[in-house]
């Protein structure tokens, strides 16, 4: 069976396709830029601190009631939400002054037992304001980390220009992502952060398939463009990256449809992370390359023993 | 041609049922236990094991299985009602040396346990439990040696007769002498006592500024986190929690995990208690030198004491519970050094008052100009003056305690007080229910995903995806035979990571089929095809798992808690996947194709 025709010649990299990806992309990063900067991203308490719990109730639950209950308490900052089914409610505080995270969740569990005294307890979470902070500041260092060895190993792999490629194809997916996670108001928590770094993994990685294969033709397809064997090299390995992506996404439904509320964030992050990873690796990370004026002198033969790789099966 | 060595088959069939072996114990599920943990910290022996089994026995419960297992005792019973009765049974008997907690063990047949195999270890987000990230305070563990050091210099100084007076300002101790031809003799005696510290002189030629070194500081600091981290340890050990994890995180960080806890407020009061006694004589004149007020509790009225301690709670070694004619009382035993003081201090003073006050350490935060900052709070209270009407050694009793205090206070005496006070910054309690619709979920979603990528690949790829298929399943196969081998704890996002890596795997596949295809497009022959097949796509595959995997060590370096649990399960799969999509599918499909005249291929 086949997805895709055996042997497609889609112009990807023709100019006017180009400057059309690229102002696509453009506007797309403009406009997550723009939402990061006035609406920022709604930060779970991993990073802003403070108490929440998740409560299980026998029946759908009364928010308002939960609200005015609360409210009654003397919690007035506190945030209600339902948490994935209707018996099951969220609650969060924003880091509290002067007071002991012990004796705030016996005074909100207190408050609700009151009313309905089979309230479940499923999970309190405390989180003190330094740790929050430590948490921005190491989800940050640990994205530009990451983006830096990639272009060392890029650079070591192929060449300077293809890892300027790659990671301004990877920086592309990350600001995108977030833009999303910004415009719709999605809770941002420490496994989107690891989404985000799975999304770079996943992202690179079709990158890498497609240069792998660029450099082949470079040397293969002597005497052609660049522009004419990138192209050819990006629909030889659509088939492949099609698949692969149909199949990471198919699993990723299944994660987002089954496994709960609280891997929703991540696999939103992965899905929405993994579609622009596919779409920057056909024409953002080539588009780059191109740019900065790729040619065959700039791929010396691979730098990896051939012999090396004739051993293994 | 396409052909392995027979020796190279076996050892793929070897590494394939070693996976096997190791996934195994995830199959047998649990049953309910008790385990045993020795108060002194030292491994059980088969003697002591015997001598739990026969006072089990003794009442009528006999255990399904009793052994030994990195120094504890674990019984597994066939239900909770045995469980129960055995955990009581034993408290009971051997509550003074041994703690009991009630716990769920792998119901695995002997060979398997004597391999020394596991099933996974969950996280707590799947067992349930409680998880704390405490912070020592540094400075304060730095401030209580410096009042060390203020209080001996100024005992040595006047022990010989150099009229002087040492003071405490910030991180310095400034010694002013009378008079200036002391100075050296004061520096001489100092740097005796202490020879590494740095000692300054004054401006004013009558004083030494007395500094603690960068080297000093930092081994006290190292020293307050390792002592903290064994009495964090014995703490636990005494609240009888099965299976705990004490660790230490980066510089100033302890980490607290607590499966099966469900009820954190009472642990939480143990852990970070700082609640301590000291032992000072009432200074009934109030013109010692040095001497303060102390606050009585309640409606008491306070009392002036003098600066000596005669007795501090790190010399307690053991306390208990109690009542003292139908009052709350602390039974104390001293060590040796405690018990000399007490003895000589009882001595000197008889028929005079002396008082027990209670220290406390806390923290508080208040906003300020929209900060939030934190101040530690010490509270010190005297709780009971009595007038010493005989004297004693290292065993006496004190009194003035509320009950539930006094347990409390006997427990933390026993399992020793903390170097520095530790604070609470991060706390997660997940409830069993929770943990176990977690574990349903996340077992949903890996079945479901596998399942439909292993559809899709059989209708796409035909015979091929057959074999992709079965290489699939290895992976995840070796996923869980490396988790249990590692003892990784799984997490919630480990098991995304698993996913994930279920979806990813058979990229390495698609690479080597495509490439297939087209070789066979190109008119090359079938065994010609694969050979190339595999040939060609295998830098890509390098490349393009390396850098996944770069993403993965990033975040594993950089993660914490759960988030390592993806890093880790993540980085395997990608490891196992190399393994299972290369040379797993290359065996197979050499036995299946290889080295025969066949027109087509099913790919």
């Amino acid at each position: 069976m086949r997805l895709i025709k055996e042997k497609t010649n889609i112009d990807f990299l023709g100019s006017a396709r180009r400057k059309m990806a690229l102002s696509i992309s453009a506007i797309a990063i403009v406009a997550s830029l723009v939402s990061l900067g006035t609406r920022g991203l709604d930060f779970g308490i991993d990073f802003t601190g403070g108490v929440l719990l998740e409560i299980g109730y026998p029946e759908p639950a009364n928010l308002n009631k939960i609200r005015t209950l609360l409210a009654e308490a003397g919690f007035d900052e506190v945030q209600v939400q339902e948490f994935g089914v209707p018996t099951d409610v969220m609650l969060r505080l924003p880091p509290q002054a002067d007071s002991d995270p012990n004796e705030i969740r016996d005074r909100l569990r207190n408050a609700l037992a009151a009313d309905e005294p089979n309230v479940d307890l499923r999970r309190v979470e405390f989180v003190g304001p330094q740790v929050g902070e430590e948490l921005t500041e190491k989800g940050g260092l640990a994205m530009i980390f990451a983006l830096l060895m990639i272009f060392a190993y890029v650079m070591f792999r192929f060449q300077w220009k293809f890892a300027a490629g790659a990671v301004a194809a990877l920086a592309h997916d990350v600001i995108i992502t977030l833009g999303f996670f910004s415009v719709f108001a999605l809770p941002f928590d420490l496994t989107v952060v690891a989404a985000i770094l799975a999304v770079i993994g996943y992202s690179l990685n079709d990158t890498v398939v497609a240069f792998d294969r660029i450099r082949e033709n470079f040397i293969k397809l002597r005497g052609t463009s660049s522009e004419e064997s990138m192209n050819v090299s990006i629909n030889e390995m659509l088939a492949r990256t099609i698949i692969t992506g149909v199949t990471t996404l198919l699993v990723l439904v299944a994660l987002l449809l089954l496994g709960g509320e609280s891997v929703r964030p991540f696999s939103i992050a992965l899905i929405v992370g993994i579609i622009i990873g596919t779409y920057s690796s056909i024409y953002t990370a080539s588009a780059v390359a191109l740019l900065l004026n790729v040619t065959a002198q700039d791929l010396l033969p691979p730098e990896v023993d051939p012999d090396l790789i004739d051993d293994l099966p | 041609m396409n052909r392995y060595p027979a020796w190279l088959n076996l050892l793929v069939l070897g590494i394939f049922l070693l996976g096997i072996v190791l996934a195994l114990p995830n199959f047998y599920g649990s049953v309910p236990a008790v385990q045993m943990v020795s108060a002194d910290g030292n491994a059980l022996n088969d003697a002591r094991l015997a001598e739990f089994v026969e006072n089990l026995e003794a009442v009528g419960i006999t255990p399904e299985a009793a052994y030994l297992e990195e120094g504890r005792a674990v019984f597994r019973f066939e239900n909770v009602k045995d469980q129960m009765e055995a955990g009581d049974r034993l408290r009971e008997k051997f509550d003074k040396t041994a703690s009991v907690a009630l716990t769920l063990s792998p119901k695995l047949p002997d060979w398997l346990r004597a391999m020394g195999l596991h099933p996974m270890s969950l996280g707590l987000d799947l067992r349930g439990g409680v998880y704390f990230l405490l912070e020592v305070d540094m400075a304060s563990a730095i401030q209580s040696r410096l009042t060390l050091y203020e209080q001996s210099f100024d005992g040595l100084l006047r022990d010989a007769k150099i009229r002087s007076r040492v003071d405490l300002e910030g991180s310095d101790i400034i010694v002013r002498v009378r008079a200036s031809e002391d100075l050296q003799s004061a520096r001489d005696i100092i740097a005796a006592a202490d020879p590494d510290l740095l000692i300054l002189d004054g401006a004013d030629g009558q004083s030494l500024r007395v500094r603690m070194t960068e080297n000093q500081i930092r081994a006290r600091q190292d020293f307050a986190i390792e002592q903290n981290i064994t009495t964090l340890r014995n703490r636990v050990n005494q609240l009888g929690v099965a299976e705990p994890l004490v660790q230490r995180q980066g510089v100033d960080r302890i980490v607290v995990q607590l499966p099966g806890v469900q009820d954190p407020n009472r642990l939480d009061d143990i852990l970070t208690a700082t609640a301590t006694l000291e032992f000072r004589l009432v200074d009934a004149s109030g013109s010692s030198p040095g001497s303060r007020r102390y606050p009585g509790r309640g409606n008491e009225s306070g009392q002036m004491l003098r600066r000596e301690i005669v007795v501090s709670g790190d010399q307690i070694i053991d306390a208990e519970s109690g009542f003292s004619e139908g009052s709350p009382a602390v039974f104390i035993t001293l060590d040796a050094a405690g018990g000399e003081s007490m003895l000589k201090v009882t001595r000197e003073n008889l028929n005079k008052p002396m008082s027990a006050v209670f220290i406390e350490t806390r923290r508080e935060t208040t906003q300020v100009n929209g900060e939030a900052r934190t101040t530690t709070v010490r509270t010190e209270e005297i709780i009971n003056t009595a007038t010493i009407r005989g004297i004693f050694k290292n065993r006496f009793q004190i009194s003035g305690l509320r009950p539930l205090e006094a347990r409390d206070l006997a427990l933390l005496l026993r399992a020793g007080a903390l170097a520095a006070p530790v604070f609470k910054v991060e706390e997660r309690t997940i409830g069993p229910s929770l943990g176990q619709d977690n574990i349903d979920r996340g077992f949903k979603a890996v079945s479901i995903g596998f399942l439909a990528v292993v559809v899709f690949m059989a209708i796409y790829y035909r015979g091929f995806g057959l074999i992709a298929n079965v290489a699939l399943f290895s992976n995840l196969l070796f996923i869980v035979a490396l988790l249990s081998l590692l003892q990784a704890s799984l997490t919630l996002p480990g098991i995304a990571g698993i996913v994930l890596t279920v979806g990813m795997a058979v990229d390495a596949n698609v690479l080597i089929f495509e490439r297939i295809r087209e070789e066979l497009a190109a008119g090359n022959t079938v065994q010609g095809s694969i050979h190339e097949g595999y040939d060609k796509a295998l830098s890509s595959i390098m490349d393009a798992n390396i850098t996944t995997l770069i993403a993965a060590v990033v975040l594993f370096a950089f993660g914490t808690g759960p988030i390592k649990g993806f890093a880790i399960t993540l980085s395997l799969g990608i490891m196992t996947s190399m393994f299972t999509s290369v040379i797993g599918t290359r065996t197979i499909v050499n036995l299946v194709f290889g080295g025969r005249k066949i027109e087509t291929l099913p790919v």
